[in-house]
């Protein structure tokens, strides 16, 4: 079991990381699952009491529990910036629902004739409470909590999204950097945990009433303890602070050739690429790691600082296409090459601008750029078959998948349908080795340092001159998976460096080098 | 004791309670009885407040009750309930105990009432550290009352205490609820639907309907005095029962047989009792007479078959 040995030796090797990682989650799950249960508690206690309101609260939570996380996350962002505290009041947010519910759907329960009884000997309405209801409920009010800690568990993987750390940042990175040890050193422990917190309140909901009156006391003691392990991030290190996504820190024309070849220092912290560029305008991180073509760049008024230092290789768009389909749908070839040559990095930096920031769908974006190359036709409804295509998640790959849809549909008798939103280039790889897609647009640059992984030595022989990379990744990939790259669409996507334009301005840096002789000389 | 003037409970249009007024004597045991709906478990709740009244008032021992708060006036007014309402995570002990603890008592005073209690009731003495879930209907209902008579409160409020018993056990609690000594000392207000356990146990029975006493008095009066239909057909299916139950011999003496002497007559009865117990004691012997020593007349002796004819000639000199 080679793989499994790998794993074992991954973990070994990154033991460090992955016990601050651990703590770092189980930090974040409690902090936010105590600060719910004593919010959500008296809100449910209260709404048992006065029934008019339950409706209107338990909807409020409902529809918060609705919210996607990533998106929750992002909107925190504006509001109270990037790290921890975004981080634990989204899953604050996520833990209320079943602990409310739970509180009210107990109390409530609680037998009639007992709590008149109670009211009848003469007891206050404050000791029906803590002698009558609480207790009676308590199993019903400590399975929400133990549904709110499974659901904190999984959502605080989340968390590495917006910096806050936890177990996250080994799956998101591994599924960024194609390396499945990482993902499985962060989602292992992150399922034992769960499992592991699950038995522990399942023994607590199950100890008899006499018992459970210590364990109310011990329970918000043991919640405080394991949240203490939380480990606030630490103060920032130099002047700047980097925001990098998980994928950037772990590769070689990422953060490792920055610190190699640079030999820039900065405060870095791990966040998600869909937040990053906010967090840059919203003035919670300067140096973020984009793409070159990103329509938020013009979007957040950021500037790309020039790699001086060559370390950045190319990453020209195509698309790759299983051989196997190639031959299913003869014409696709031709279709897709259609495309070729129209659109340069300005061009694409625009389209990404236009469905980012003006918010146009990325069907319209398309169809409006092809009707002005005069490339559009409109569809023929075949019924030849259907072509499946992939993107990943962000922008740029659905206006092109929504290109390609228009071109198939358009010129041939094929039907098209479209996966977007396959994750990132692993899920998006794996689908199309597996028949799950027929092509995607890949970028030549994560080809071969990602799906490829060649030597160091082939890397600097390819790496960094644009026309050696394709020939290279197109060889391989046919001889390895079966799969062509056909010809670039025109415009390179690639790693860069940006900063708001004000502060490139004020501190007068242009290129990566700049950058680094700034942070040297302002320690 | 207890008195009532004017008490109303309204419910949005509907009129649960209307501007109803009665009296308990010191250690009477009135009855409130009627269908479901007719007001008597809400008027029942006022008296201790667990329901707040639209208007009127009730004043307890010459004080009214909106006096003081709700919980100092409960933990001096015994309470039980048709489905017991014992606690689920406390034992028996600790059930029994709570009026006590809220009361503030020291342990050596609960735990004598507790025991004085305890054998009073008949309880085996092992129930004490039991939960309810481990005891039967019958147990659960007897630590119900227990738990109400626990302090020794002057007042006792009764909701349907019998009614989720079956017949058998529900017959066996109610003769040892009348035989309690604890209970004769109390004034107790019970509500029932059932109209024979209220001619069994109650002094006084106020018939409701439709939020209004439609008619109280002793169960005699409601009997063969009855003020309207209504009263007379509520009564009218356990009728022939209720009243030789209802009827003293004393009430029908003068239309016994004069006595004849019957010598060796070892059966006798007082003229106090019910003809239906005269009944029941001539029933299933094979004596055909029975002596009935009375303190102020010759005593009579009378078969099963004179009483019957006694009953219905008083029956029949009745006002229609």
């Amino acid at each position: 079991m080679n793989e499994q040995q790998t794993l074992g030796q991954f973990m070994q090797e990154q033991s460090d990381k992955l016990f601050t990682q651990t703590l770092e989650h189980i930090g974040l799950t409690f902090i936010s699952l105590f600060i719910a249960v004593l919010v959500g508690l008296p809100l449910g206690i209260f709404i048992a009491r006065k029934k008019q309101f339950s409706g209107t609260v338990l909807g409020i939570a409902g529809v918060l529990q609705t919210i996607p996380s990533i998106a929750l996350l992002g909107f925190m962002i504006p509001l109270l910036g990037i790290g921890a505290k975004p981080a634990i009041v989204a899953l604050f947010l996520y833990a209320l629902l079943p602990i409310i519910r739970n509180t009210y759907t107990g109390i409530t329960g609680v037998d009639a004739s007992v709590k008149e009884a109670a009211l009848a000997m003469g007891m206050s309405l404050r000791q029906v409470l803590f002698k009558v209801e609480l207790p009676l409920a308590m199993p019903v009010i400590l399975a929400g909590i133990r549904t709110a800690t499974v659901i904190n568990v999984g959502v605080a993987t989340l968390a590495s999204y917006i910096a806050a750390g936890g177990l996250g940042e080994f799956i998101f990175g591994g599924i960024s950097l194609n390396n499945s040890n990482m993902i499985l050193a962060g989602a292992i422990p992150a399922a034992l945990l769960a499992i592991l917190f699950d038995f522990l309140l399942s023994i607590v909901q199950k100890i008899s009433f006499k018992k459970l009156r210590f364990g109310l006391y011990a329970l918000p003691v043991i919640a405080l303890a394991l949240a203490s392990f939380y480990l606030i991030p630490s103060a920032i290190g130099s002047k700047l602070t980097a925001g990098f996504t998980p994928e950037f820190m772990g590769r070689q024309d990422g953060n490792l050739g920055l610190q190699q070849k640079y030999g820039l220092k900065i405060h870095t912290i791990v966040i998600n690429d869909a937040v990053m560029y906010n967090a840059a305008y919203e003035k919670q991180l300067d140096v973020i790691s984009g793409y070159s073509t990103d329509g938020r760049l013009k979007a957040y008024n950021l500037m790309v600082l020039e790699d001086d230092k060559k370390i950045f290789p190319p990453y020209y768009a195509a698309p790759i296409v299983r051989q196997s389909a190639l031959q299913k749908f003869p014409e696709l070839e031709i279709t897709l090459n259609l495309l070729s040559g129209h659109i340069n990095d300005s061009v694409m930096t625009d389209l990404n601008y236009r469905t980012d920031y003006l918010h146009q769908t990325p069907e319209r974006v398309a169809k409006e750029f092809l009707v002005a190359q005069k490339l559009y036709q409109p569809s023929r409804h075949g019924k030849a078959g259907t072509v499946r295509i992939g993107s990943k998640v962000f922008g740029e790959q659905y206006i092109l998948a929504s290109m390609y849809s228009m071109l198939i549909e358009g010129y041939t008798d094929y039907a098209t349908s479209t996966k977007t939103g396959l994750g990132g280039t692993k899920i998006c790889f794996d689908a199309l080795t597996n028949d799950q897609i027929d092509f995607y647009p890949e970028y030549t640059g994560t080809g071969l340092l990602v799906l490829l992984k060649p030597s160091a030595q082939k890397v600097q022989e390819v790496g960094l001159n644009k026309d050696k990379t394709y020939a290279y990744v197109q060889q391989e990939f046919k001889r390895q998976y079966h799969i062509e790259w056909l010809k670039p669409i025109g415009f390179n996507n690639a790693y860069a460096l940006m900063m708001r334009k004000q502060q490139c301005n004020d501190l007068g840096i242009k290129t990566i080098s700049d950058l680094k002789r700034f942070l040297d000389t302002n320690k | 004791m207890i008195k009532v003037e004017r008490l109303s409970k309204h419910y949005g249009q509907s009129k649960a309670v209307n501007d109803i007024s009665f009296e308990v004597a010191e250690h009477e045991n009135l009855i409130l009885l009627g269908t479901s709906g007719c007001g008597k478990t809400t008027t029942l709740k006022m008296l201790n407040r667990l329901i707040e009244p639209t208007s009127g008032r009730i004043f307890i021992n010459g004080e009214d009750v909106t006096g003081q708060p709700p919980e100092l006036l409960r933990r001096n007014i015994g309470y039980v309930l048709q489905n017991n309402g014992l606690f689920p995570h406390y034992t028996v002990a600790e059930n029994i105990a709570i009026v006590p603890r809220l009361l503030k008592w020291d342990d050596k005073r609960i735990k004598d009432r507790m025991h004085e209690l305890v054998e009073k009731l008949h309880l085996p003495a092992d129930l004490l550290a039991k939960y309810p879930a481990q005891l039967s209907g019958g147990q659960q209902q007897r630590i119900g009352l227990a738990r109400a008579l626990m302090a020794d409160a002057p007042v006792l409020l009764m909701d349907e205490p019998f009614g989720a018993l079956d017949n058998i056990t529900r017959a066996k609690i109610q003769l040892e609820f009348k035989s309690l000594d604890e209970l004769q000392r109390k004034t107790i207000v019970m509500v029932t639907h059932d109209v024979q356990e209220a001619f069994e146990l109650g002094n006084r029975i106020c018939i409701m309907d439709k939020g209004r006493i439609v008619q109280a008095g002793t169960p005699a009066e409601l009997l063969f005095s009855p003020v309207n239909d209504f009263v007379k057909d509520f009564l009218q299916a356990q009728r022939l029962q209720l009243e030789l139950k209802a009827l003293t011999i004393q009430s029908i003496w003068d239309l016994l047989p004069p006595a004849i002497a019957v010598e060796g007559t070892e059966l006798n009865i007082r003229s106090t009792e019910s003809v239906w117990a005269a009944m029941e004691a001539l029933k299933g012997t094979t004596r055909q007479a029975l002596l009935i020593p009375s303190a102020a007349n010759e005593p009579k002796t009378s078969t099963f078959e004179q009483l019957m004819a006694a009953y219905h000639q008083y029956q029949t000199s009745l006002p229609a």
